[in-house]
């Protein structure tokens, strides 16, 4: 009888801690100069520093330095005046040097916290989430075990390794216990990588793509009795690589400790693999010998010692907050909570507030990017803004508001563009998509109508007003789509004595 | 001109055109022809290269170009330099067959200065050795008696100059691997500032300690190559952004009148030979004479020089050698399709590093190792501090330090081979250098009563002031070159074949 979330979590507490790796955006890597590029063919992004060549010597990428302190700045850390590199040992195949060039006992920034909301029973509710650490470090390569059964390097046949991302320098932020979430955890876990997540792209430091790999989370969780006092033992579920994957690992986590712990078994101190597909977690390697990764400080680069009045500057260049900036947009676009949300979890704030600059409506602007452009970025499973720029559609919009095109027209011209066409106005003159606004022009159609359903005019001029949607459409037809419908209407009422 | 000529010599001869580069580097190959199957400095010889570099060279000279003062003269480098397309083996099997894709920054430097490098010199396997006995490919022998080492890990390199097979060499400094082997033949050796001459491209034994240097056979050549291959390098962080001291300058100057020179309490007496000491002594009554002032100073804390030493070389080691797995590069043993990535790697190391490496790997692993750490690499770094301490209140009393090179003059070969303490005690003068990440320099001081060996002379300065010890060293090398009459290199026995 094995017990449900809701179920559990009457009787446990979970406690949660989150690691989350940030693969920076720097142009060369975090100690030699080779590109960062994500996607080039293997190996063609290395060089004797990363690829860990015998006499090759690591130099510290100034602008990663400048990266990570921005990010501990943000999560209101404080800034170590002085703190190392060191290096952590151990053999692994795509470990270039085989030990990682990493922080330890001397982080560059310390001790932040993170305000995370969330939706409660209650409302909404703020859980302080608090940031231990956040250190530098460097990517390994990537391996491809090829041959065995379960794609890890046991069994397999060979391996192919890939060290274009090693060296890619890797920002690790590190949570303290997350305490007292309840069976709000899941959601605060996600809250917090979400939060994370727009704060990082805000810096505009990392691509921050979790299905990528750009931005990578680990989730330690534990569960106690409720009012037991203790902790639990904990696993680390290992690459959670989507927010909602994030929510689904600790549900399963915390499903799958308590029934063991139900049947009166140990938790076990062990990494733990997320599985996409049934939200379940299988085991990985066990933690509860502690391996030893013999830590001591870089002794080929030399201490990182930020100079405060850089720190001050770099304070200055801080953006606004996330959660601030939302506030601020929701009020003066005054979007709906609910509209609100849709775009934040659509990633499109950024777009639509893009597009709204460049002269459109607000409440247009949202309209086509969540809809129509949202509709075929769905079908075709790309990013919306993978299909049109931001200046296509603030012009498309700019061209309705003047009355240039119809919404029908619009979505046309939107249309030709996505399908390579040409900017807009290229679609709408090589579609002829013009408003027909000539009066004379729309009169003869109007006249035609009326002339070919003589009794349905007939009945309008009685005061049928609704019978007119007939003509109207033959009008349209007639007119290719091209006219305003409401203008159509007007000139026809009017003609009918109406 | 002859092989037996100094390096500054050759250069005049070259600039002179009396002399064409290649000539100069075929003389060097038919001398090693004659004396490397009895010496065995060298590892590799790149004739070819050589020649072609001679031959640019004497091309550029011919068309008027301005041109450094060594361009043309030949240099043997030490295996642990990468040079690209050379083997670079460090003397060891683990890489065997590995040629670099790239030029270390001295190499890069030697290159751009017109140097022509003959070849690769042997060395204890990693650098890891007082005796080059520790080398994968048979040690080398020393020309003053063949029987005899010729130091480590340096070997190759002071034996090469010394059986005059190249009158320019490049050793690397860990802990007294210049100058030790300087000192048992016969030559000069500098060990820079710690940071004044770039590691990019220097296979690293351990890291913090490490430092490449000239060789040469009298004072004046190792400041020109000096010149040369100094500066600071932004591929090597621990380089220092400063100007290189104006070394050949201070080893043309001859004058140290009102200077003070330290001698250190700590390192004389128990250990040393006494014909070493009494070199030493009288090469310190020389300098009285040239109107130097002499000081007593102690340093207590070098009493545990050796021993944080040899926890923080091997510790860094341990960690520096992990990435000779067989993944890569060099050797690769029992990959027969079956055997998992770890059994290889374990068999390539089990293979390819030789005792000492194995030895060292192991200790710096233990050392690291958690709950381990504070009381072994945490104590012998608070050591470290505690002698450059010892150094800093040494150089307020005097302008350098000196002391002998090294206790013993030239053992036997396999004479201590057994006995790794009575081995590593070879470089009990020389560590504090490297623990403080001084300069030091060894140059002979004469010939030690009891064994007619070489004994060497060390001198030491502070950090970025290295042309102290080329104007001491300058002066002392033109005062004992007036007493004995002859360098010291022609009191040795000819070896067979040699010119």
């Amino acid at each position: 009888m094995s017990l449900n979330y809701d179920q559990v979590i009457e009787k446990y507490e979970p406690t949660l801690g989150l690691e989350v790796h940030v693969e920076l955006n720097t142009k060369s890597k975090m100690f030699c100069s080779c590109a960062t590029e994500f996607g080039a063919s293997p190996n063609t992004q290395t060089c004797p520093v990363c690829l860990g060549l015998p006499g090759a010597l690591p130099v510290v990428n100034k602008r990663a330095i400048e990266s990570t302190i921005l990010i501990g700045l943000a999560l209101n850390c404080s800034i170590a005046p002085y703190s190392r590199f060191a290096r952590k040992n151990y053999f692994y195949p795509d470990m270039p040097k085989n030990f990682q060039t990493s922080q330890y006992d001397e982080p560059i920034c310390v001790n932040g916290f993170l305000d995370v909301q969330i939706q409660t029973d209650e409302g909404e509710k703020t859980f302080k989430i608090e940031i231990e650490r956040v250190h530098m470090e460097e990517d390994t390569g990537k391996s491809l075990h090829v041959g065995g059964s379960t794609g890890r390097i046991h069994g397999a046949q060979y391996s192919l390794l890939d060290y274009n991302r090693a060296g890619i320098p890797l920002v690790e932020i590190v949570t303290k216990v997350v305490p007292n979430t309840g069976k709000y955890a899941p959601q605060v876990a996600r809250a917090y990588v979400a939060a994370l997540r727009d704060i990082l792209r805000g810096l505009k430091v990392s691509d921050v793509k979790m299905e990528q790999g750009s931005l990578r989370c680990d989730v330690n969780l534990s569960l106690a009795q409720i009012n037991s006092g203790k902790l639990g033992t904990r696993s680390e579920t290992k690459n959670v690589n989507s927010l909602r994957s994030v929510e689904r690992a600790v549900i399963g986590e915390v499903i799958r400790q308590a029934n063991r712990l139900e049947d009166g078994e140990r938790i076990i101190q062990e990494t733990r693999h997320f599985l996409e597909e049934s939200g379940q977690t299988r085991p990985g390697r066990s933690k509860e010998k502690a391996e030893d990764y013999r830590y001591f400080p870089e002794p080929d680069l030399v201490p990182v010692v930020p100079d405060a009045k850089w720190i001050e500057e770099l304070k200055k260049t801080l953006p606004e907050k996330p959660a601030d900036r939302r506030k601020r947009l929701q009020s003066t676009w005054s979007v709906p909570d609910k509209e609100m949300a849709a775009m934040v979890n659509a990633e499109l704030l950024d777009t639509v507030e893009e597009t709204v600059l460049l002269g459109a409506d607000p409440t247009k602007a949202r309209s086509w990017w969540l809809g129509e452009i949202s509709r075929i970025a769905n079908d075709r499973s790309v990013a919306a803004t993978e299909l049109i720029s931001v200046k296509d559609v603030a012009q498309v919009i700019e061209l309705i508001t003047k009355g240039e095109l119809t919404d029908k027209l619009a979505r046309q011209v939107v249309e030709g563009v996505i399908a390579g066409e040409g900017s807009p106005a290229d679609v709408i003159t090589k579609r002829g998509l013009k408003v027909v606004s000539d009066d004379s022009q729309l009169m003869k159609a109007i006249l035609d109508a009326v002339t070919a359903q003589a009794d349905t005019a007939q009945r309008v001029r009685e005061g049928n007003i609704p019978a007119a949607g007939a003509l109207i459409g033959a009008v349209m037809k007639a007119t290719g789509g091209q006219a305003d419908a409401a203008k159509v209407r007007e000139l026809l009422l009017k003609h009918l004595g109406q | 001109m002859s092989v037996r000529d100094n390096a500054s010599v050759m250069a005049a001869a070259l600039n002179k055109k009396e002399i064409s580069a290649v000539e100069l580097t075929n003389q060097h190959y038919e001398q090693i022809a004659a004396v490397d199957k009895d010496v065995h400095a060298f590892l590799y010889l790149d004739k070819e290269g050589a020649l072609a570099q001679a031959e640019a060279v004497d091309k550029k000279r011919a068309a008027g170009e301005k041109l450094s003062p060594l361009a043309g003269v030949p240099l043997a480098l030490k295996d642990v330099m990468t040079q690209k397309g050379i083997p670079t083996t460090c003397g060891s099997k683990i890489l065997e067959g590995w040629r670099p894709p790239y030029d270390s920054t001295v190499v890069t430097k030697l290159k751009n200065a017109g140097v022509i490098i003959l070849g690769k010199t042997n060395m204890d396997e990693f650098a890891m050795g007082s005796s080059t006995e520790n080398s994968a490919y048979g040690p080398t022998h020393n020309p003053w008696d063949l029987t005899r080492i010729p130091g480590g890990s340096g070997g190759g390199s002071s034996a090469a100059l010394a059986a005059f097979e190249a009158p320019l060499a490049i050793g690397t400094d860990t802990g007294g691997s210049i100058r030790q082997p300087a000192a048992v033949t016969g030559t000069v050796g500098v060990k820079p500032t710690y940071g004044g001459v770039s590691r990019y491209g220097l296979v690293a034994f351990s890291s913090s300690l490490d430092q490449a240097g000239p060789c040469a056979r009298t004072v004046l050549d190792t400041a020109l190559l000096h010149q040369a291959i100094a500066g600071y390098d932004n591929k090597d962080s621990t380089s220092i952004n400063q100007a290189v001291p104006d070394v050949v300058a201070a080893a043309k100057k001859l004058d140290v009148k009102g200077m003070k020179i330290g001698v250190v309490k700590q390192l004389a007496g128990d250990g040393y030979q006494k014909g070493v000491e009494d070199k030493f002594n009288e090469a310190v009554a020389e300098l009285v004479k040239l109107g130097a002032e002499i000081v007593e100073v102690s340093c207590p804390n070098f009493e545990y020089a050796l021993a944080a030493y040899y926890l923080i070389a091997p510790s860094e080691c341990s960690s520096n050698l992990a990435r000779f797995d067989s993944m890569r590069f060099g050797l690769r043993v029992g990959d027969d399709g079956v055997k998992s990535a770890e059994e290889v790697m374990n068999l390539t190391r089990q293979a390819g590093f030789g005792r000492e490496v194995k030895r060292r790997i192991i200790l710096g692993t233990y050392a690291l190792s958690s709950g381990y750490y504070d009381a072994y690499y945490g104590s012998a770094q608070k050591v470290r501090t505690l002698i450059k301490q010892d150094f800093d209140a040494a150089f307020t009393k005097c302008d350098v330090l000196v002391s002998p090179t090294a206790p013993t003059t030239a053992f036997k070969i396999g004479e201590k081979s057994n006995d790794p303490l009575a081995m590593y005690l070879n470089d009990i003068a020389t560590i504090p250098v490297n623990m403080a990440g001084i300069g030091g320099m060894s140059l002979p001081c004469g010939l030690a009563a009891e064994d007619n060996l070489p004994v060497g002379f060390q001198i030491m300065s502070p950090a970025m002031k290295d042309d102290r010890m080329y104007l001491v060293g300058g002066a002392l090398e033109a005062a004992l070159l007036s007493k004995w009459g002859k360098p010291i290199l022609d009191f040795a026995p000819k070896l067979a074949g040699s010119k």
